[in-house]
């Protein structure tokens, strides 16, 4: 029912609608771009021009997956920093209504977020009416264990591995994600107004002893914070640094692990781990790469082969395709 | 949609049962009629201002969005965007809030644009100054002031404000002329004449005193038909009733010419007229790949949908066990845990719905509209397709079709004007079995030629003589040309006699021919004055006919009349028609000379006339005065009484002899129906010419060729047997060979293959058409569909426009539903081009009508060539990749997403960030495809204009089957798989960084996505065969984009977002070691599966397309250049004109041949023949 004026020939500049008068010559502009013939490079995925390129990703992938691998076991070896981990399983960090159950504003210090946290947070917001600090579902159920690693000696007296606790989180965030809120030099004083946690056992400000390392500036809770992608995850605890290079950082012999457990796992069928790693280039130990580059690599190099032979037999049948490499 | 079916349908409810009016009555000046006629009703009528527009200002915005939200596609995204407004969804509102708004405001813009374009126009339209007549005044007024009953003064040049019955013009003879340029596009100047008695009126006084009314029909949109009546009232007697037709008609429009100045009286205004009426939208078409389109998303939407429910019954499955739904580290709220059940599981549902909703993506819809609207751009452009001579360029009135014309099967061609010039020119005539060549005249004189063996009498008697004579004024009479005394007329066409320079103007080319031949003869016809037509004969005395009456022209009787009254008294009846019209009402003349000669020449593909004639005694004139009058005046069914009437005139004729005229084929018109053939697409001529003179055409355009066997389905037949034994006598032929036929069809017109040719005319299809008694209609169309689908060629004869369209919808509907292109140029073609799947129209001399119908036109048939076999491949490579692609990278998007979720908990957990999630559509994988969509070309152009048969790769929807839809879709899965888990199995309880710090959930989304953008990005390049600049700017462009905008996303605490979960994640990837290794590793798995698809296929089992582009083709080929440029296009085609030694095809080449030596044939001036 909709009377149309032809809107589209006013718009496209077509036919000009002015009666009487004769069109002026609507001649096309002979450009590359208009012709459609702009200068091409025009490839052709033929068996002649793969051929080369699947033995080049096989005589690539290979010598690299074999060089992962390698690196990767070698990585038991207790050389070099040593990184202390604890894992969790069945524990699903990455649960929607658990993801977004934190406050970034209040964690990054400011001061409205803190007494007035995101409802995103429900229903760790408040508590008892005062705003919880830092609020939400992840820090309520930062892990709160506490391992301590001891060599024993000879002497079957333990010697406590120094732990580190600071680099363990991402420079970033500890520097500028995470920030404490402004105030004075009391850090007690700057989260005045704030309740801990329900689950914590002591308030935010009480985490560490170091300044710099408390509040939320805290590095076990930063990486606590870093949700994890899947429901089995490992966290950086703790690094071992080497003292020197005459000596391994974790000479051999026996060892403690100290657990002081608070952290409840078993109602959801959960389990903890402690993991000692060292690591590479590539980081921790985990053979699918190695392993993945070596078979895609050799499945490349077979590929080429067949179409080696292929090639070879068809190029001789058929009469239009002359394929040359 | 039929607007004027409402209209009156509203007209009649309104207007209640006793007084609804199929005519009206309008009073001129406004005067009321003297008392004692009828009583004064005074009509509601529309001002005269025109509103093409659809908007005002304050209605835009609520009926913009209206019409928007129609689309089940942006209902679709609304609901899903409302969805996310409501309920606690994964993905924030903005995700696909913002795509479906760009939406919208882009197509809400655009929109606005045009209404206002069209505002603009209206205004200009509606303010332009009018002169009125007001108590015999001249006034000045608005045009959009102007009512209906006014009394209106144009000038000349200028154009009719409104639909008028012409009074007066300045002309002694009430006549005007008018062009239609802007209605139709005839640029020919028509003439119109005015009412008889008020032709007298020349001044504003003498007309502003006209009292009179005038009754005519409702607004109708046909143009060409009026029917009315005007009671002109004198002296206060009986008014004088005059008939009004549409030759008294000033439409709105067109263009005053030639005539100072003209009244009239306004009867339609507004958006009654009759343009406006035919302004009214056409139906929508839509494509195959639309439906194809169409099809796969109700797929994905299934998809979906059961995605969802399937991740809605796991979550309630998985959190059957409390400590899963509500572990103690993860309590819910107090009003989620008090929330009914099924509610719950509802929004969960929708929550899911939301989740994967970028399956189906908004942004597929726009970039489709774009591609098609900034794509159709390359057809405009063509120069290939400009014609010098008109300087015509082709148009696209419809974009929604570009692929379209890739997928095309049977093409329906008009014959006249679309495949021959329409540019007529007179051959020769036949008067009595005496053969007249005009071209080999001396001195004005036809000479008879008495050593022609065929002639039956050498020296024609007196009697012989006399009859001559008057078949040339016979020719010189009937007609309706006018001669334009000045020389500033649109397209001249000069008498090809130098010395007498008029110039004829008709709008049927045939019959200028007709009268510049005779002109050759000796007859020239100089002007029709005050109602006697001038002739000039042999002896350049000057004769004067009265022309009493002309029987019009129409294409069911197919032949005018005209009646004329001799200086002496002698009242002739002159008729001339079509073989078929003449011969049945003729009772004397040598009527089986003149057939054989008009078979013979209808033969070699001339268009003949037949001429005759009656002498009428003056109480016969009368007799046939008062049947015409009466006719005439009737307001019902006028035009069946004039065809009784006509009926009833026309007969008892005297044959006098007959008329070949020949039109010529178009350039290359052979060369393209070759080349369509070999395409693959069957090729019909569907004509109104007699059965001969089509088969001549088509022989001369190798439609069919020598070795094409002829089945004939024709009226003669049938009338020998029944219809059904002829059908079956040849489906019975046709089938004997269906056996050999089915391979070898695919691979070429092989030339020992038996092929048929179908000739069929008018009434055998009606026939066909025609539902049997028994009720069985479908049978014989069953048999007649087979026989035609055997058949390499049809040729439809005698065909009525309305049968075209029957004949285009009866395939169209057909068990294949094959894509059908019509073309044509006339007005008679227009049903059959809005019928078929693509309409072209070719703007050629019979008017713009069906290019202003068509979805393209084209100045040239030839041209049909480059717009199918490379404008129509390759859109339809262009959007079927579009479409396949859209779908694959969304799959490869959505599934892991999907993946996700079994290891989230079934928490709707999102795997991108939302930035991610919004801008991989609209941002990252957009442009590279919207430009690949517009630049690809898998072959060169070249290629595929000189070997037509790699159309038939595309054939039948070839790259959107379900068997590649799957195989896209699969593929989309399989590189989903990789994506996930390749990323799953990489941070598997890991570490992957070398300071042994741990990657959160974000970062393994990123990895996903950042693998996923290069993958998807990656697979499109390798489809890419046609990388020029852009291309290659905007694919690495687009990964560029990605990383920095990655950079900067993740580089920056942004202030207006409450989280920053993306904060320094991807720069933390990136100094992973193994981020990178996982990168490179799954986009080469990713990718290789398909490259290894490709080269396979490619070597196994070629297509035609990839045996072309394979590079030992390209070398042996000179003209497809790698590196093509312009310069070397043109050296190209140069090689390529001589290699086609091909000589132009021509008609009757014996006549050529004659005509090109004129000093030969001058002593043998006259070729008598008898055969």
């Amino acid at each position: 029912m909709a009377m149309n004026y032809n809107a589209k020939d006013e718009v496209d500049g077509g036919p000009p609608c002015a009666p009487g008068g004769t069109a002026k010559t609507r001649r096309p502009d002979n450009t590359a771009f208009k012709q459609q013939r702009l200068p091409a490079w025009q490839p052709i995925l033929t068996a002649g021009t793969v051929l080369p390129i699947f033995f080049i990703i096989g005589l690539i992938f290979i010598p690299i997956g074999i060089g992962i691998f390698v690196t990767s076991n070698n990585i038991r070896e207790i050389e070099g920093n040593v990184f202390m981990y604890y894992g969790l399983s069945n524990f699903y960090q990455n649960h929607r209504r658990y993801v977004k159950s934190r406050d970034d504003s209040q964690l990054n210090g400011d001061s409205s977020a803190l007494l007035n946290p995101s409802k995103e947070c429900e229903p760790y917001r408040r508590n008892e009416d005062k705003p919880i600090a830092p609020c939400g579902a992840i820090a309520n159920s930062m892990f709160n264990d506490t391992l301590e690693l001891f060599l024993i000696g000879n002497d079957s007296y333990p010697i406590p591995i120094a732990l580190k606790k600071k680099g363990i989180a991402w420079w970033t965030d500890k520097n500028v994600k995470f920030r404490n809120p402004p105030g004075g030099d009391n850090l007690e004083e700057r989260f005045k107004g704030t309740t801990k946690p329900v689950n914590w056992l002591k308030p935010v400000y009480m985490l560490d002893s170091d300044p710099d390392n408390n509040g939320f500036i805290n590095e076990d809770f930063i990486v606590w914070m870093r949700t994890a992608a899947l429901p089995t995850f490992r966290k950086l605890y703790r690094l071992i640094e080497r003292k020197n290079d005459l000596h391994p950082t974790l000479p051999a012999g026996r060892y403690s692990l100290n657990v002081t457990y608070n952290y409840p796992v078993h109602y959801f069928d959960g389990r903890k781990r402690m993991i000692l790693s060292t690591i590479s280039w590539m980081g921790g130990k985990n053979p699918f790469l190695g392993i993945a580059y070596i078979a895609v690599g050799s499945i490349s190099f077979l590929l080429g082969v067949v179409l080696l032979v292929i090639n070879h037999k068809y190029r001789n049948s058929s009469n239009t395709a002359d394929i040359t490499i | 949609m039929d607007c004027s079916l409402v209209r009156t349908l509203v007209h009649r409810y309104c207007a209640g049962e006793e007084n609804w009016v199929d005519s009206r009555t309008i009073y001129v000046g406004h005067r009321e009629p003297p008392p004692g006629a009828e009583a004064y009703i005074p009509q509601r009528y529309p001002d005269n201002r025109i509103v093409s527009s659809k908007y005002t200002f304050w209605n835009f915005i609520p009926k913009n969005l209206f019409e928007q939200f129609r689309r089940v596609a942006n209902f679709y995204f609304l609901i899903i965007f409302l969805v996310q407004l409501i309920i606690d969804t994964p993905t924030s509102p903005v995700t696909s809030g913002l795509p479906l708004f760009f939406v919208i405001t882009v197509t809400a813009i655009k929109q606005g644009y045009e209404d206002w374009l069209r505002h603009k126009a209206d205004n200009a339209m509606n303010q332009c100054p009018v002169h009125f007549i007001q108590h015999g005044k001249l006034v000045r007024k608005q045009s959009r002031k102007l009512r209906v009953g006014d009394i209106v003064m144009v000038k000349e040049d200028e154009t009719f404000p409104c639909d008028l019955i012409f009074l007066s013009s300045n002309r002694g003879d009430g006549t005007c002329h008018v062009t239609t340029a802007s209605l139709d596009g005839e640029s020919s100047h028509k003439t119109h004449y005015a009412v008889q008695d008020t032709k007298g009126f020349h001044t504003e006084e003498d007309i502003g005193g006209l009292h009179a009314t005038i009754e005519c029909e409702q607004p109708q949109p046909d143009l060409y038909k009026f029917v009315g009546r005007i009671n002109v009232y004198s002296d206060l007697n009986d008014p004088v009733v005059r008939p009004l037709g549409s030759e008294n008609l000033l439409l709105r429009g067109a263009t005053l010419k030639n005539t100072e100045k003209i009244f009239g009286v306004a009867i339609y205004t507004g958006m009654e007229t009759k343009m406006a009426l035919n302004y009214q939208s056409k139906s929508q078409k839509r494509s195959a790949v639309e439906k194809s389109m169409n099809a796969f998303l109700i797929v994905y939407l299934c998809i979906l949908i059961s995605k969802a429910l399937i991740n809605t019954v796991l979550k309630y499955v998985w959190q059957s066990e409390p400590f899963r739904d509500e572990p103690w580290y993860n309590r819910k709220t107090e009003s989620e845990r008090q929330r009914n059940l099924f509610l719950k599981a509802f929004t969960d549902f929708l929550a899911f719905m939301v989740l994967f909703n970028y399956i189906i993506p908004v942004s597929m819809y726009v970039t489709v509209e774009m591609q098609k609207f900034l794509g159709s751009y390359f057809i405009t452009w063509d120069e290939d397709m400009f014609d010098e001579e008109t300087g015509e360029g082709p148009l696209v009135n419809t974009s929604d079709l570009n692929e379209e014309l890739g997928q095309v099967e049977y093409i329906f061609t008009d014959k006249t004007g679309t495949l021959t010039e329409n540019n007529m020119e007179f051959k020769e005539c036949c008067i009595e079995g005496h053969v007249y060549v005009p071209h080999v005249i001396c001195n004005g004189q036809v000479l008879p030629e008495s050593s022609g063996i065929d002639m039956i009498d050498s020296s024609p008697s007196v009697n012989g003589r006399e009859r001559e004579e008057l078949f040339f004024r016979a020719l010189c009479l009937c007609h309706t040309v006018q001669v334009k005394d000045d020389d500033s007329v649109d397209g001249p066409r000069k008498s090809p006699d130098g010395g007498r320079s008029c110039v004829y103007i008709s709008s049927s080319p045939d019959e200028v021919a007709l009268v510049e031949g005779v002109q050759r003869l000796g007859f020239t016809y100089l002007r029709l004055k005050d109602n006697y037509m001038e002739i000039l004969n042999r002896e350049n005395h000057v004769e004067r006919f009265e022309l009493l009456e002309i029987l019009s022209f129409d294409s069911v009787r197919r032949r005018m009349s005209v009646i004329v009254k001799s200086a002496t008294g002698e009242i002739y009846l002159f008729c001339k028609g079509a073989d078929s019209s003449i011969f049945p009402r003729v009772i004397e003349g040598k009527v089986d000379q003149i057939r054989a000669r008009v078979e013979r020449n209808a033969v070699e593909g001339l268009r003949t006339l037949c001429v005759a004639y009656k002498r009428l005694i003056q109480e016969e004139y009368e007799g046939i005065c008062k049947l015409l009058q009466a006719a005439k005046v009737a307001l019902q069914d006028r035009e069946k009484k004039l065809a009784e009437a006509y009926e009833q005139i026309e007969k008892d004729l005297t044959l006098l002899g007959a008329t070949a005229v020949e039109d010529r084929l178009q350039e290359k018109a052979a060369d393209t129906i070759e080349a369509l053939q070999k395409a693959g697409i069957k090729v019909w001529v569907l004509t109104g010419d007699k059965m001969e003179t089509a088969a001549a055409t088509c022989y001369a355009c190798k439609l069919f060729r020598r070795n094409t066997q002829l089945l004939e389905l024709t009226t003669k037949r049938i009338e020998e047997q029944s219809l059904h034994d002829v059908l079956f006598e040849l489906s019975k032929t046709v089938l004997r060979h269906s056996g050999s036929l089915t391979r070898d069809n695919l691979s070429g017109l092989s030339a020992d293959m038996q092929d048929y040719g179908l000739i069929i005319d008018g009434a055998a299809l009606s026939l066909i058409m025609k539902p049997r008694e028994d009720g069985s209609s479908g049978n014989y169309r069953e048999l007649f569909l087979e026989i035609c689908r055997s058949c390499s060629a049809v040729l439809c004869c005698r065909m009525a426009p309305l049968q075209k369209a029957q004949i285009v919808k009866l395939i169209k509907f057909s068990k294949e539903h094959p894509i059908t292109l019509a073309i044509g140029d006339g007005a008679n073609d227009v049903s059959m081009i809005l019928e078929a799947h693509v309409g072209i129209g070719v703007i050629g001399k019979e008017g713009r009508q069906a290019a202003r119908n068509s979805d393209y036109a084209i100045p040239k048939f030839k041209h049909l060539k480059k717009m199918l076999l490379v404008h129509g491949h390759f859109y339809y490579i262009r959007i079927s990749e579009l479409v396949q692609y859209f779908f694959y990278k969304n799959v490869c998007f959505i599934f892991p997403q999907f993946l996700y979720q079994f290891f989230c908990g079934f928490s709707q957990q999102t795997l991108y960030d939302t930035a991610y999630l919004t801008l991989y559509n609209i941002s990252f994988t957009s442009l590279p495809i919207l430009l690949y969509s517009l630049m690809e070309q898998h072959v060169g152009i070249d290629v595929l204009k000189r070997d037509p048969t790699l159309y038939r790769d595309v054939a039948k929807n070839a790259l959107l089957r379900w068997r590649v839809f799957i195989y896209w879709t699969l593929l989309g899965l399989f590189d989903a798989l990789v994506f996930f888990f390749g990323a799953y199995f990489v941070f598997e309880n890991t570490t992957v960084t070398s300071n042994g710090q741990i990657f959160g959930n974000w970062t393994f989304g990123t990895l996903v996505f950042t693998v996923m953008v290069f993958t998807v990005t990656l697979k499109l390049a390798l489809d890419t065969h046609y990388w020029t600049w852009i291309n290659h700017f905007v694919i690495w462009g687009s990964l560029l984009f990605y990383v920095v905008f990655s950079l900067l996303w993740g580089g920056v605490i942004w202030p207006f977002l409450n989280y920053q979960r993306m904060y320094y994640v991807f720069i933390q990837m990136l100094s992973s070691g193994p981020a990178w290794l996982a990168i490179v590793l799954l986009v080469t798995v990713s990718l290789l599966p398909d490259v290894l698809k490709k080269v396979l296929c490619r070597q196994l089992w070629p297509t035609a397309t990839e045996r072309v582009q394979s590079p030992g083709y390209q070398s042996t080929c000179p003209s497809a250049a790698w590196y093509s440029s312009h310069s070397q296009q043109v050296t190209l085609a140069a090689w390529k004109e001589k290699v086609s030694t091909e000589p132009p095809p021509t008609l009757g080449s014996s006549h050529h041949h004659c005509s090109s030596i004129p000093s030969h044939s001058c002593p043998r001036s006259r070729v008598g023949m008898l055969v």
